[in-house]
């Protein structure tokens, strides 16, 4: 207890110095919330092993660092070659860089944009005061109950603003990337908003990755309000080195007719957990949200995913593999809320796991709460090693018993990757598969 | 080519193979012949080398090595091919793929080139003419979704394209109406040649209309209790399996 509340006012005091450096900002409505943000964060606890969403991540370890907040002025970018390797070969988009959580426009290049459609910094649309901003941020992910998005929402700085009004389509995908630059211990907190109108249609690649290696915390929030019948595509790539740690909440919600698809793939991190939280709020809403974890020394990953069932006639899929080696640890958390009222929901959710060491281990739970009675859902959970008879069937082809693991691990993983709807970012996905599993071939 | 002494396996403790001897030269075709529960699949999967299966005595000599001693995969590469009774399916990976890389792993083990992707698809098609197989079947993964007929032609596809030396037929008519068995055995025909052999497990007689063997082995109560020629099929068929349960008895009481 004393350790959390020590970590606690070390963050208290860093916002008062966080505070003092922001100058002319204190005075935005925005400030305001940070205020009450760091408030809520003042009431709140780190969560703990004896909490129930919490049960199997144990966080301590984040809160043994005195992580400080970047600075901007002090944070050296790399050059344009430095994170050449972070881009999807030969990708057509709209890239947005951020390195230790600040908009660099620099690395940054963004294609010609039809008329109204922003993206880019949310530092620079806070500056201006955008009335769109300030009605959406912290509306999706509150702060009230969650101390991680209070810590963000207190030090929201920057992050990734996306605006597309009604009726347009981006056609090519915006790459956001998050990168993490330089040797201090320090915490980013970047805070996405992303707001698709009625009708429009985006895809955004959210993408973590480090240049260097060492210790630091990414605690991101990102909000997503899809519009009536609006289309928003998202794929996470989480590939920081393995000595980062990582929460992250996505809170999406969604009008009627629209549609969110998400597929996640954690590589990176040695502690990182993704509350994912979509509310279907309109009649007819569809949610996919697929993911893929791969573990080996002494990685966690933790998926908590929450889909919110308020409206009738939605439907969701859920479908998640993690694939665990070492004594690498995964928890997947799947609940399913099916409000009264929300009449002809078809909710499906799946998550298999392969084991490939001894003292690797899953921790995987459906949650279904149904209120409604004339619903579809169903839910299906598999830890294992990989099949026998598989390995058999392989091996007596001549193949030898490394190889006929490998073809089967990969085969189980690329099935999550297949949905994938941009190419190059699902290509370059098999292929960090095929190395780590099927050698150069 | 196989030479079987005195061998006994046994399954999850449970001793299935007691004492089976068989001597199979190349260029032959033999039978094994025999009601279920007998050990017909156990023979089969011993000689493949399937983990679960214990040997607990005896040996199996092939092309003079000791058979037994090697891994699935040694063995494979060596020239034995099994094709199962219930082919498993493998999702996600890639028909083509596999059958490619299986050949090249045997190519390899063998001190021979791989082969490319271009001359790998020309053999393929050609081989694919053998069993009737449709082309789509070769971009899809292995066995998932295919009929219990398509996963039948499919083994025998592999088996044409890893040409063994010794090929173990697990009652590969099993679940097979009389045209996909009529496919099936035609292609296992034309693969018959004076440099191999093939071993046929199967329950019934009609496969033999087929493939004719020279041999016809009855295997009951893990042993072989009856050997003969392709008559013998005929002749089981016409007096069933009891024929030879009564005769087993009859030896055992003595």
């Amino acid at each position: 207890m004393s350790e959390t509340s020590e970590i606690k006012n070390w963050y208290l005091s860093l916002f008062k110095d966080f505070e003092n450096h922001l100058n002319g900002e204190k005075s935005t409505p925005f400030h305001r919330l940070r205020k009450e943000a760091i408030d809520k964060f003042a009431e709140l606890d780190f969560p703990n092993l004896h909490q129930e969403d919490w049960r199997f991540t144990d966080i301590s370890p984040i809160l043994k660092h005195t992580f400080t907040y970047a600075n901007k002025k002090s944070t050296l970018l790399p050059d344009k070659k430095g994170i050449s390797r972070f881009l999807f070969g030969g990708m057509r988009s709209h890239l947005v860089v951020f390195v230790n959580g600040f908009y660099s426009a620099e690395l940054s290049t963004l294609l010609p944009l039809p008329k109204g459609v922003i993206i880019g910094s949310l530092a620079e649309a806070l500056k201006s005061n955008d009335g769109t901003v300030n009605d959406n941020i912290s509306k999706y992910a509150t702060f009230n109950d969650n101390v991680f998005t209070a810590l963000n929402t207190a030090f929201t700085i920057d992050g990734a603003y996306i605006y597309i009004p009604d009726n347009i389509v981006i056609e090519d995908p915006v790459h956001i990337l998050f990168i993490s630059h330089g040797s201090e211990k320090f915490i980013s907190q970047p805070r996405n908003l992303i707001i698709s109108g009625k009708n429009s249609q985006v895809k955004i690649i959210e993408h973590y990755e480090s240049v260097d290696a060492g210790v630091y915390f990414t605690n991101s929030v990102t909000e997503i309000h899809a519009g009536e019948s609006s289309v928003v595509d998202a794929t996470k790539v989480q590939s920081e080195n393995l000595d980062a740690y990582h929460v992250a909440t996505t809170e999406v919600s969604l009008d009627s007719n629209s549609s969110y698809e998400s597929h996640a793939v954690s590589l990176g991190a040695n502690i990182y957990r993704h509350n994912l939280n979509v509310t279907l709020r309109g009649e007819g809403g569809d949610a996919t949200l697929a993911g893929l974890y791969l573990l080996s020394g002494n990685q966690l990953s933790d998926t908590h995913s929450l889909i919110d069932h308020a409206s009738p006639r939605c439907t969701s899929q859920e479908h998640y593999k993690g694939i665990l080696d070492g004594k690498s640890r995964g928890v997947f958390n799947g609940k399913i809320m099916v409000r009264k009222g929300a009449q002809q929901t078809n909710s499906y959710q799946e998550n298999r796991n392969i084991i490939l060491s001894d003292e690797a281990k899953v921790d995987t739970k459906p949650q279904l709460e149904i209120f409604a009675d004339d619903v579809k859902c169903s839910h299906g959970a598999t830890v294992g090693q990989l099949s026998k008879e598989s390995m058999f069937y392989l091996r007596s082809r001549g193949i030898g018993e490394e190889q006929a693991k490998s073809i089967l691990i990969y085969a189980f993983a690329k099935d999550v990757l297949k949905g994938i709807k941009i190419d190059e970012v699902r290509s370059r996905l098999e292929n960090i598969l095929s190395e780590r599993f099927l050698g150069k071939a | 080519m196989l030479e079987i002494r005195n061998l006994y396996a046994s399954v999850e403790e449970k001793e299935i193979l007691k004492g089976i001897d068989l001597k199979v030269n190349a260029g032959e075709v033999h039978a094994i012949m025999g009601p279920n529960g007998s050990g017909k699949s156990t023979l089969a999967n011993v000689l493949a080398g399937r983990p679960e299966y214990h040997v607990t005595k005896g040996e199996a000599i092939y092309e003079g090595k000791d058979l037994l001693a090697m891994a699935p995969e040694i063995r494979a590469r060596e020239g034995v091919f099994l094709a199962f009774q219930y082919p498993v399916e493998l999702p996600g990976v890639n028909n083509t793929t596999f059958l490619r890389t299986a050949m090249n792993e045997a190519r390899k083990y063998k001190g021979q080139p791989e082969i490319s992707a271009g001359q790998f698809l020309s053999m393929l098609k050609k081989k694919m003419q053998l069993v009737e197989m449709n082309d789509t079947l070769l971009s899809r993964s292995v066995n998932e979704g295919f009929s219990g007929g398509e996963k039948k032609r499919n083994e025998i596809l592999q088996m044409a394209v890893l040409e063994p030396k010794l090929a173990i037929l697990d009652e590969t008519d099993s679940g097979l109406d009389i045209d996909a068995l009529r496919i099936v055995a035609n292609g296992v025909d034309k693969l018959r040649s004076k440099d191999n052999a093939i071993i046929l497990v199967t329950h019934y007689q009609r496969l033999l209309n087929y493939i004719v063997p020279d041999f016809v082995h009855v295997l009951y109560n893990g042993r072989i209790v009856k050997s003969g020629g392709k008559d013998l099929a005929l002749e089981l068929e016409e007096k069933g399996y009891d024929w030879v349960k009564e005769k087993d008895e009859t030896v055992s009481a003595v």
